[in-house]
C-alpha cells in the first residue's frame, strides 16, 4: 500500500487563489491545416533545419535535429507537405519571430512506426539519449531539455520530485493528465529513478485535485514501487514553484543561484514523465501535448491533446471561439503567463495553457498609487524578500541596491503585485531591473573581450614589431660581420698570394680550361682559385 | 486587440482607500466610548479636524499640481484627521483643532511630497506642534460628558476661564502624575477618581477595533502586540519594585493613548517599520518610552513623542533586520 506521507516542510508567504479549474477529460484536436513547428521550442540553441520546401513528412519525423549539447531535435506531428520555412511569430513574451517550419497537413495522419524498448535494460546513457532523440523537453513551461536532467553527472541524485502541484488558477492539464494517465505518467516516474539512480520519488499534488491523487494512490498501489510516494500538499499559490515544491517536500531550500541538483533534487513535470515513457518505451517523439483551453472569454473550456504546432486560433474554434473580441489570449496562467500578440501563433512544447480573459476579468488600467510601505508584498513574497524595497530600488534605477536586495531570488510569481492596495506593477519593475542589469553585464562581457582582443592585437604587434627588429638586427650584424671578413680576406690576400694580376691569372685560367679539356677532364670549379 | 502586457493579469481586490476606510471603520467602537465618556466635543473635533484636513490636502495638491481625485478619495486624509482629532482634548477649541490638522497634513505629509513619502506619522506631527504651542487648550479634558450647549460655548470661545474650570477635569495620567509629585501614593492618586472607568472602557473600545483589523491582516499583530509588551514589560517591572509608587501594567494599558497608540497611530504603514523583526522592535521601542515618557518626562501622556522619535529609527531598522532569503 501507498502509505500518505505528509510534507515535510511549507514555504512562507503565497497566496490562496480562486481556482477557477476545468474538470474535463482530455479530447483529441482536430488535426488543424496547418502546423507551424518553431525550431527553438526549448531552452538552449536552437535546432538545426533538416527538411526542404515541397518535401513529405509523417508524423514523428525528425525537422530540425538538435545542435550543441544543450538542444533538442523537433519533429512533425503529423503528415502533410513543407510549404515553408521561414521566420514566423512565436509565443514569446517578446512578440518576436523565429525560424519555423510550416506544415500542410495531408488528414492522412500517417507517422512512423514505434519502436518498443526495455528501458529498464538500457543504461542511463542509451536511456537518455532516446529521451534526446525523441525531442523531450520539461512541460510545465520551461522547456528545459529533460535529458540533461536525467543527467547528475558526478551529483548524487536522492530524490525525484514530480510537481503535479499546478497551482496556477484556471490550468488543469496536469491535472486531466493525472487522473486519466496516472500508470503511464509513474511508469516514467520509474524510467526516471532508474536514469538518476535516485532511491525515492516524491510526487506532489495539490489537495484540491482529489480525482487525481485517487488515481495515483491507485496506480501506485498496482506498480507496487515503495519507492513512489504520492503527497498531498496544500494549496497555496505558488506551491508549484520548484524551489517552493521542494521546500513543502523535504523541508529543504535549494542554495540561491543553485540548482535542484545542488541538494540531490531533481524535479520533473508529470507530462514530462509520460514524455520520458513514450520516448523509451515505445521510440515516440514528444508531438503532441495537453493544452487547457479555458477562461471566461472561451465559449466551451476544455482540455485537448494537441499536435505541437497547431495555431492557436484553430485551438480556440474548437472550444467554442471567443465570447468577446476584446479578450486578452495569456499562454500560461493568469499570474506567470504572458498575452499573446495574436491567434496566429502555434501551440508549443512549454504551452500548457490557453487562457483568454475578457477585459472585465483583467487587472484595470488605472494609475498605480503611490506605495503606502504596509508591508502586504512582504508577507507574500514565497522567497522572503522585501518586494517595496525592490521595487523602490529598481524605479530609482538603482540596480546594485535592487541587487543588495536579492533582486535575483525572484522567481516572478506575481503574488507581491496581487495584494499591493496601491496598485502597482511590481513584477514588471523587477523584470525591468533584471533586463537592466542582464544588458549591463552583457555589454561589460562585450566591452571586456574588445578590449582584451586590442590589448592582445596591440601585443602581437608589438611582439611582431620586436622580432622583426630582432631579425632585421641579426641580418645587419651578419652582413656587418661578412664584411669585416671580406675586408680581413682582402687584407691579406697580397701577402700570400704574389700573383696579383688579374689579367695574368685570367690567362692562366683559360689555359688550364683548355688542358683539361684535351684531358678529358672536368673542368676545375669556377671561382675557385687554383 | 491584445496588448502583450505583463504578468499577473488578474484584478487586484485590495486599495489604499479599502484598506485606510476599514481602519477608520475600526474606531468606531472607541470613538464611540469617546463620545459617550466626554459629549460631543469629541464629534465636533472630528468635523472640524477632516474638514481642515480635506481643505489642506485639496489646496497643496492642486498647489504641487497633483491630480485632486485619486487623492481625496483614498480616505488617508480622513484618518489622518481622525487619529489626531481622537487625540485632542474633548473641549479643545475649534481653531486648535483645524490648525493642528491642517499642520499634519501640510508639514506632516503633503510637504515631504504626499502619500507614502513621509518618514513621520502626519497625526502626530500635527498633534505635537498643538500640544507644545497651546498646552493650556491641550489640557482640556473632562471627567464626565459635557451637554452640548457647553461643549459648543467652550469650542467656539464664548466660554470665560472660569467656566472652563468649571468643567475640565484631570485625566487619569494627569492625576498620577500630579498625585505622585505631592508624595502621595498611586491609590490615593488614581483610587476613585471620576472619569477612571471610562477610559478603561474607551481603551477597550480601541482594543476590540485593533483586533479586528488584526483579525483581518489589515494591520501586522507585531506593532500593536510590541507597543502593548513594552509598556507592560515597563510597568511590570516597576510595579513590582515599588508598586506605590509606579502604577500597574493594567493602568496602563488602559489610560491615555495606550490602545488608540497601539493598534492605530504606532501602525501607520508609511512611517512604520516594514519588517518582521523591525516592526516588533519598532513596536517595543515605542512601548518602552511611552512608559518612560509617563513616568519621568514632561507630558502626562507620551505616545505622540515616542511613535514620532521610534520614526527616526525606522530606515535604519529596516536596513539591518531584513529576513532570511529562501535558499541563503
Amino acid at each position: 500500500m501507498n502509505a500518505v506521507v505528509k510534507p515535510l516542510g511549507h514555504f512562507p508567504g503565497g497566496l490562496h487563489l480562486e481556482a477557477h479549474k476545468l474538470d474535463a477529460p482530455i479530447r483529441d484536436a482536430d488535426i488543424p491545416t496547418r502546423l507551424i513547428v518553431p525550431v527553438s521550442q526549448h531552452v538552449g540553441q536552437p535546432a538545426k533545419v533538416m527538411v526542404e520546401v515541397g518535401q513529405r513528412v509523417v508524423g514523428g519525423q525528425m525537422l530540425a535535429a538538435a545542435e550543441g549539447y544543450v538542444s533538442t531535435p523537433v519533429h512533425a506531428a503529423t503528415s502533410g507537405s513543407i510549404v515553408a520555412i521561414e521566420e514566423r511569430p512565436v509565443p514569446h513574451p517578446s512578440g518576436l519571430s523565429a525560424a519555423s517550419v510550416v506544415i500542410e497537413t495531408d488528414g492522412l495522419d500517417e507517422h512512423t512506426p514505434d519502436d518498443p524498448a526495455d528501458g529498464f535494460a538500457m543504461d542511463a546513457t542509451t536511456l537518455r539519449n532516446r529521451v534526446r532523440q525523441a525531442g523531450v523537453v520539461g512541460l510545465g513551461g520551461a522547456a528545459f531539455p529533460s535529458f540533461i536532467k536525467l543527467n547528475p553527472g558526478s551529483s548524487v541524485v536522492d530524490t525525484l520530485v514530480l510537481n503535479g502541484a499546478e497551482c496556477e488558477p484556471y490550468i488543469s492539464c496536469d491535472q486531466a493528465l493525472m487522473s486519466e494517465r496516472p500508470e503511464a505518467i509513474l511508469q516514467g516516474a520509474q524510467l526516471i529513478l532508474h536514469a538518476l539512480g535516485a532511491r525515492q520519488c516524491l510526487f506532489g499534488v495539490e489537495d484540491n485535485k482529489p480525482k487525481a491523487i485517487a488515481a495515483l494512490r491507485q496506480a501506485a498501489d498496482t506498480l507496487g514501487d515503495e519507492r513512489i510516494r504520492i503527497v498531498t500538499v496544500p494549496t497555496r499559490y505558488p506551491q508549484g514553484g520548484e524551489k517552493q515544491l521542494i521546500q513543502t517536500l523535504t523541508g529543504r531550500e535549494v542554495p540561491s543561484h543553485g540548482l535542484p541538483l545542488d541538494i540531490g533534487i531533481v524535479c520533473h513535470n508529470p507530462g514530462t514523465a509520460l514524455a520520458v515513457r513514450d520516448a523509451v518505451t515505445r521510440g515516440r517523439p514528444l508531438t503532441e501535448r495537453v493544452v487547457t483551453v479555458t477562461g471566461p472569454g472561451v465559449a466551451s473550456p476544455c482540455n485537448l491533446r494537441v499536435r505541437i504546432g497547431t495555431p492557436v486560433s484553430e485551438l480556440l474554434e474548437q472550444a467554442g471561439g471567443l465570447v468577446d473580441p476584446d479578450c486578452r489570449l495569456i499562454m500560461g496562467g493568469p499570474m506567470m503567463g504572458f498575452a499573446l500578440a495574436n491567434a496566429d501563433v502555434p501551440v508549443i512544447k512549454a504551452t500548457n495553457c490557453i487562457l483568454a480573459l475578457r477585459p472585465q476579468d483583467l487587472r484595470p488600467e488605472t494609475p498605480a498609487m503611490p506605495c503606502i510601505r504596509c508591508g502586504a508584498c512582504a508577507d507574500v513574497c514565497p522567497a522572503g524578500l522585501l518586494p517595496q524595497q525592490l521595487y523602490w530600488h529598481a524605479r530609482a534605477e538603482e540596480f546594485d541596491k535592487a541587487q543588495d536586495y536579492k533582486l535575483f531570488d525572484c522567481i516572478e510569481c506575481g503574488c507581491c503585485a496581487q495584494v499591493c492596495p496601491s496598485h502597482i506593477p511590481l513584477v514588471q519593475y523587477y523584470r525591468f531591473a533584471k533586463t537592466e542589469i542582464w544588458a549591463d553585464e552583457r555589454a561589460r562581457r562585450k566591452a571586456d573581450v574588445a578590449r582584451q582582443r586590442h590589448e592582445s592585437r596591440l601585443a602581437r604587434l608589438e611582439r611582431e614589431e620586436a622580432e622583426k627588429k630582432a631579425a632585421r638586427e641579426a641580418k645587419k650584424a651578419a652582413l656587418r660581420a661578412r664584411a669585416e671578413q671580406q675586408a680581413q680576406a682582402s687584407e691579406a690576400k697580397p701577402a700570400d698570394k704574389p700573383a696579383d694580376d688579374p689579367v695574368a691569372a685570367a690567362i692562366a685560367r683559360a689555359k688550364a680550361k683548355a688542358q683539361a679539356k684535351q684531358d678529358g677532364a672536368p673542368p676545375p670549379a669556377e671561382g675557385t682559385d687554383p | 486587440m491584445n496588448q502583450p502586457l505583463s504578468s499577473p493579469h488578474l484584478p487586484v481586490r485590495p486599495t489604499v482607500g479599502g484598506l485606510m476606510r476599514r481602519v477608520l471603520l475600526a474606531m468606531i467602537p472607541g470613538a464611540a466610548a469617546m463620545v459617550i465618556c466626554f459629549g460631543i466635543g469629541v464629534l465636533i473635533n472630528l468635523l472640524v479636524a477632516l474638514a481642515a484636513a480635506l481643505a489642506t490636502e485639496a489646496a497643496l495638491l492642486r498647489l504641487r499640481d497633483r491630480p485632486l481625485k485619486p487623492f481625496l478619495t483614498d480616505w488617508t486624509a480622513v484618518l489622518t484627521a481622525a487619529l489626531f482629532a481622537l487625540a485632542l482634548p474633548p473641549l479643545a477649541p475649534w481653531w486648535l483643532t483645524a490648525i493642528g490638522a491642517a499642520i499634519a497634513i501640510a508639514l506632516g505629509k503633503q510637504l515631504y511630497g504626499g502619500l507614502g513619502q513621509n518618514p513621520f506619522n502626519p497625526a502626530m506631527v500635527g498633534y505635537v506642534v498643538v500640544l507644545i504651542s497651546f498646552p493650556t487648550e491641550m489640557t482640556y479634558w473632562t471627567q464626565q460628558p459635557t451637554g452640548i450647549t457647553a461643549t459648543l460655548q467652550a469650542q467656539f470661545g464664548q466660554l470665560g476661564a472660569a467656566g472652563l474650570d468649571g468643567l475640565t477635569g484631570a485625566t487619569p495620567l494627569d492625576a498620577l502624575r500630579s498625585g505622585l509629585a505631592q508624595e502621595r501614593i498611586v491609590d490615593e492618586a488614581v483610587g476613585g477618581l471620576a472619569g477612571r472607568g471610562g477610559w478603561a472602557w474607551i481603551n477597550g473600545g480601541f482594543l476590540l477595533g485593533g483586533l479586528w483589523l488584526v483579525f483581518r491582516r489589515d494591520i501586522s499583530w507585531r506593532i500593536p502586540a510590541a507597543v502593548l509588551a513594552g509598556i507592560g514589560a515597563m510597568a511590570l517591572l516597576f510595579w513590582l519594585i515599588d508598586g506605590d509608587r509606579h502604577a500597574s501594567p493594567w493602568f496602563h494599558w488602559t489610560s491615555g493613548a495606550a490602545m488608540l497608540g497601539a493598534f492605530f497611530i504606532a501602525t501607520d504603514p508609511v512611517s512604520g517599520a516594514t519588517t518582521p523583526r523591525g516592526k516588533l522592535i519598532f513596536g517595543a521601542g515605542i512601548g518602552v518610552l511611552v512608559y518612560l515618557i509617563r513616568t519621568w518626562g514632561g507630558y502626562p501622556d507620551g505616545m505622540a513623542f515616542a511613535v514620532l522619535l521610534m520614526n527616526l529609527t525606522v530606515p535604519l531598522l529596516d536596513a539591518h533586520t531584513q529576513p532570511r532569503v529562501y535558499g541563503r
